[in-house]
């Protein structure tokens, strides 16, 4: 199939008081239409940044964004704008993300107004109302402030929102983790159906591992800006072969008492990944950790058919000829 | 009987605001033995941190009131104590850890003052002792003793929640409150100070309440488990019936909601309906409006706790047999 | 619904959110009250004319009634030229709200403007502009004022101007700060995410959301300008004689003070209420817009 979205060696870096800060340093990947690409990672990992750079919300210091087979990496602010109608956001805090001094419809209805895409009034009338009605606001809410209602429903807000200029490709920046979990598993549902019915294409970034698992077909793992590993979302979980993968997946709580995981407690934290040395940037919290991690720096490679990971000593640490 | 540390019976917390009155907590009851772990689960206004706040007569007020019920800690009814006697049962007997560590820091102390600050509060040291103590508190939450004298700047997030909990554990409380302590954290840090906190709680021997949304930590840490829906307490159990037979059908919709690691599941099953509005609680069961099993009497009827196994309570009309479950719970 | 419906409810909908401002500043006493004394001044100066004829009341000397007390044909007595004091308060209440209200107006627009520009293009506009506002901050406001009008010369639009001009700074400061703040908020992202222009997300989205602290603001800065403006009168820098204005009252009755307390007295009254009351009703407004003491 035909990827819609295609990212090569994509590189992301901040000035900082403190050094030269590689937010995102050298990402590749590619995602297929109608497919949903999970990206997880811990706080600080630059997963949200990656999103941002793709949809030009932050200018991106190296590499390429191909989308439908167009090279969009360096086109200006203009060009950029009629883009928005096919790249769209849906964000993580429905608190913050919408403004309070518009009303539901008013927030749904901007887009709309800004690229002209319909100008009659009445049909943008019609075309707000059909879009509530898609994510599933009663229509007497079209006039309340987002402060009004409870979390659920403002994230619904925030994907009619996304929704309405038709876009085929949406970056879901944790989309569902201010939400509490029955809810979470309503607005779950609702953009599987979504994706379902409109045919779109998803980065779905989180940190939940379970919501990753569950929605994605593909998953991305980053550490310190880094891809460490790309697979089958069901492979990741049933095979994890990079260690900080590993350790990610055992620390997961399962609700479940049958069979508890062996874990893998990691060393330390997160260092913020400001002016890196050469060598895997996970080697100081790694169990397997050699020398040469520590100055030289892994490749990712086709470790399984489909299965890519970054890392010196994925073979021997797996078994694997 | 002694083994008892807290025992809730009947609490009722409400806030009177001027769009009306928030019944947060409704007829809690719950009982923690020293050296257990109970779990209070449920959702955002679920009155889980006005009944933790309760526990050390610290809700605001106004506008909030605790209106009727008893809380006992070692036997000791605590809430008609005068005001200073509470305050040498509140980081003494009791301690809490707040949710966010980045906030629940003074960022113009450094740690090793703010862990001795309390414990000269409670115990009769000196400054220089008092330090030591700290130090050695420092070392025991896994930071380096050296440390005491840096600021919480200087520390990241999985580590100042560490020195939270070195500073809530500083007086070696009887009861130790957790308010969503690793929320904040990434998976892999929440990993670390759970694994921490289990091995303190061993340690000596301190009773916990940890509240949490998360059924994942709950199975982690907890021995008991409440499970709280708009101000009661639906469904109490040991950690192992609650897991291995969740019978309150918002019980069934929460394990629903989550997406399974070990299963497939195309779909999820979440529980339909928002949690409803705490100035205006349905009649009857509150969680009618959104039970899948509801009928006319549990809209005319408030359901009383079933014990439907040794310790394992339900407040539900179906295992009073009033109700019909429709289809499998 | 028809779309008519649709528009009527939502500009019906639209007053609801400051009819729900004034809900919760109906509730603060004190800023009711504060309200009330600003409209009766209000009211007495629009209506100035019809209680006093301007030339004949408030103007025209009559030496042989000066200096009286209170009685029942001059309710507050009359001044060292025999004219009417409430006569005088009320006209005065005129210029002084006319200059207090279009001086903070000035400040607001030239303050809030470079505000705006300083906090949402940052960088050297930032630097630039903050610099130049730290300056003026460096010299004291009535100092500044003074020199502007002695630069200009004494008239009513320059007193404005005077005063407009030396508060500018406070207005750039508290836009410049609520910009910033408003600027990290993920709605602003999200507008730029469905290709809105900065004027677009300036107007639509900044704007409205800094609008609070700047009524507040505005609300205790005709306070003080109305203070500037009594100063510089009182030092004859401000309206010229005969024409009524309270520091001039002030400043022409402190000679006669020993014998003749209330022509001071009053127009020091008139100045004080208002002062007061505009800070009362800036405090409940304050108040009533946080948007933290919402639900």
């Amino acid at each position: 199939m035909e990827p819609i979205l295609q990212v090569k060696d994509l590189k992301k870096y901040f000035n900082t008081p403190k050094g030269l800060l590689h937010a995102v340093d050298g990402v590749t990947f590619n995602i297929d239409k109608g497919e949903t690409l999970g990206v997880v990672g811990e706080s600080g990992c630059g997963k949200s940044t990656l999103g941002r750079v793709i949809l030009h919300l932050l200018e991106s210091t190296d590499g390429q964004i191909i989308y439908e087979g167009e090279d969009i990496t360096k086109i200006n602010k203009d060009k950029f704008r009629e883009l928005r109608n096919e790249m769209q956001i849906i964000f993580q805090d429905p608190f913050s993300s919408l403004n309070p001094r518009m009303t539901v419809s008013e927030i749904i209805r901007e887009p709309i107004i800004i690229h002209k895409t319909i100008k009659d009034k009445k049909e943008i009338e019609k075309k707000v109302s059909s879009l509530m009605d898609t994510v599933g606001l009663a229509e007497r809410l079209a006039n309340t402030y987002p402060h009004e209602l409870d979390g659920g429903r403002r994230q619904r807000i925030g994907i009619a929102r996304a929704l309405a200029l038709n876009p085929s490709f949406i970056v879901c920046d944790e989309p569902v983790s201010a939400l509490d979990v029955s809810i979470q598993a309503q607005v779950l549902n609702l953009m599987q159906d979504l994706q379902k019915e409109l045919n779109l294409t998803y980065m779905f970034i989180t940190h939940d591992l379970s919501v990753v698992k569950h929605i994605s077909n593909d998953i991305l793992v980053m550490y310190l800006g880094q891809l460490v590993e790309k697979s089958d979302a069901k492979d990741l979980f049933k095979n994890p072969l990079h260690p900080y993968t590993k350790a990610l997946l055992s620390a997961i709580p399962v609700p479940s008492l049958k069979h508890k995981r062996e874990r893998v407690l990691l060393k330390g934290e997160l260092t913020s990944p400001i002016n890196p040395k050469p060598g895997c940037r996970f080697a100081q919290r790694c169990v397997y950790a050699k020398e040469n991690c520590h100055h030289d720096n892994p490749v990712i490679e086709e470790v399984l058919p489909g299965h890519f990971v970054s890392c010196h000593y994925v073979r021997e640490i797996n078994n694997l000829k | 009987m002694s083994n008892e540390f807290l025992n809730i019976k009947n609490l009722h917390i409400h806030y009177v605001t001027e769009e009306g009155t928030v019944k947060a907590v409704n007829g809690v009851n719950m009982e923690i033995n020293k050296g257990e772990t109970l779990g209070l689960v449920g959702e955002t206004g679920a009155g889980k941190t006005t009944t933790a706040l309760g526990i050390l007569r610290l809700v605001p007020n106004p506008p909030g009131k605790i209106i009727d019920g008893e809380i006992f800690l070692e036997g000791q009814s605590i809430l008609e104590l005068p005001e200073d006697e509470m305050r040498m049962i509140r980081g003494n007997k009791v301690s809490m850890i707040f949710q966010d560590p980045m906030t629940a820091l003074n960022p113009v102390m450094t740690v090793g003052e703010q862990i001795s600050e309390v414990i000269e509060i409670h115990e009769k040291l000196s400054n220089k002792e008092a330090f030591e103590k700290a130090k050695k508190m420092l070392e025991l939450v896994g930071i380096p003793g050296a440390r005491a004298v840096d600021y919480p700047h200087q520390f990241s997030g999985g580590m100042k929640q560490r020195v939270v909990i070195a500073i809530a554990l500083a007086c070696n409380p009887g009861l130790l409150i957790a308010d969503e302590p690793t929320t904040a954290l990434d998976v892999t840090i929440q990993a670390q100070v759970l694994e921490l906190m289990n091995n303190l709680k061993n340690e000596f021997n301190t009773a916990m309440l940890l509240i949490t949304h998360d059924l994942g930590v709950v199975a982690e840490v907890c021995d008991k488990v409440a499970i709280m829906y708009a101000g009661e307490i639906v469904e109490y159990s040991k950690i192992e019936d609650l897991f291995e037979n969740p019978s309150h059908p918002y019980t069934r919709g929460l394990f629903g909601s989550i997406p399974n690691l070990d299963e497939e599941v195309d779909r999820l099953k979440p529980i339909k309906g928002l949690m409803p509005d705490p100035t205006n609680l349905p009649s009857g069961c509150k969680f009618h409006p959104r039970c899948p099993h509801a009928t006319e009497y549990c809209k005319e009827n408030h359901p009383e706790d079933t014990e439907i196994a040794p310790e394992h309570k339900v407040k539900c009309h179906i295992y009073t047999g009033q109700v019909k479950p429709k289809g499998e719970i | 619904m028809s779309d008519k419906a649709v528009q009527k409810n939502t500009s019906k909908k639209k007053k609801g959110q400051w009819s729900e401002v004034w809900r919760r500043l109906r509730r603060n006493k004190m800023a009711m009250l504060g309200l009330t004394i600003i409209s009766i001044f209000i009211l007495l100066a629009l209506f100035a004319d019809v209680i006093a004829d301007y030339d004949e009341v408030a103007i025209k000397m009559n030496t042989s009634i000066r200096l009286q007390g209170p009685s029942k044909d001059h309710i507050l007595g009359t001044d060292e030229l025999g004219r009417d004091i409430f006569a005088r308060i009320i006209h005065g209440a005129r210029v002084s709200l006319q200059v207090g209200i279009i001086a903070v107006g000035i400040a607001i627009i030239i303050g809030g403007t470079l505000g705006a520009i300083a906090g949402f293009y940052g960088g050297k506009f930032d630097n630039i502009i903050m610099r130049a506002m730290d300056i003026f901050l460096a010299i004291p406001s009535i100092l500044l004022a003074i020199a502007i009008v002695s630069a200009l010369g004494t008239s009513m639009l320059n007193l404005m101007i005077a005063v407009g001009i030396s508060s500018i700074p406070s207005y750039a400061r508290i836009v410049r700060a609520s910009v910033l703040s408003i600027k990290d908020q993920e709605y602003i992202e999200a507008a730029r995410a469905i290709g809105a222009k900065d004027t677009r997300i300036i107007l639509k989205h900044i704007i409205p959301n800094s609008l609070a602290p700047i009524i507040v603001q505005g609300t205790l800065g005709v306070a003080s300008a109305i203070l500037s403006t009594a100063g510089l009168s009182f030092i004859g820098l401000g309206i010229q004689k005969p024409a009524p204005e309270w520091g001039a009252m002030l400043s022409s009755g402190k000679d006669f003070i020993r014998q003749s307390w209330h022509v001071t007295t009053f127009p020091g009254i008139a100045i004080m209420l208002t002062i007061l009351s505009l800070n009362l009703l800036g405090d409940g407004l304050r108040d009533a817009l946080d948007p933290r003491l919402k639900q």
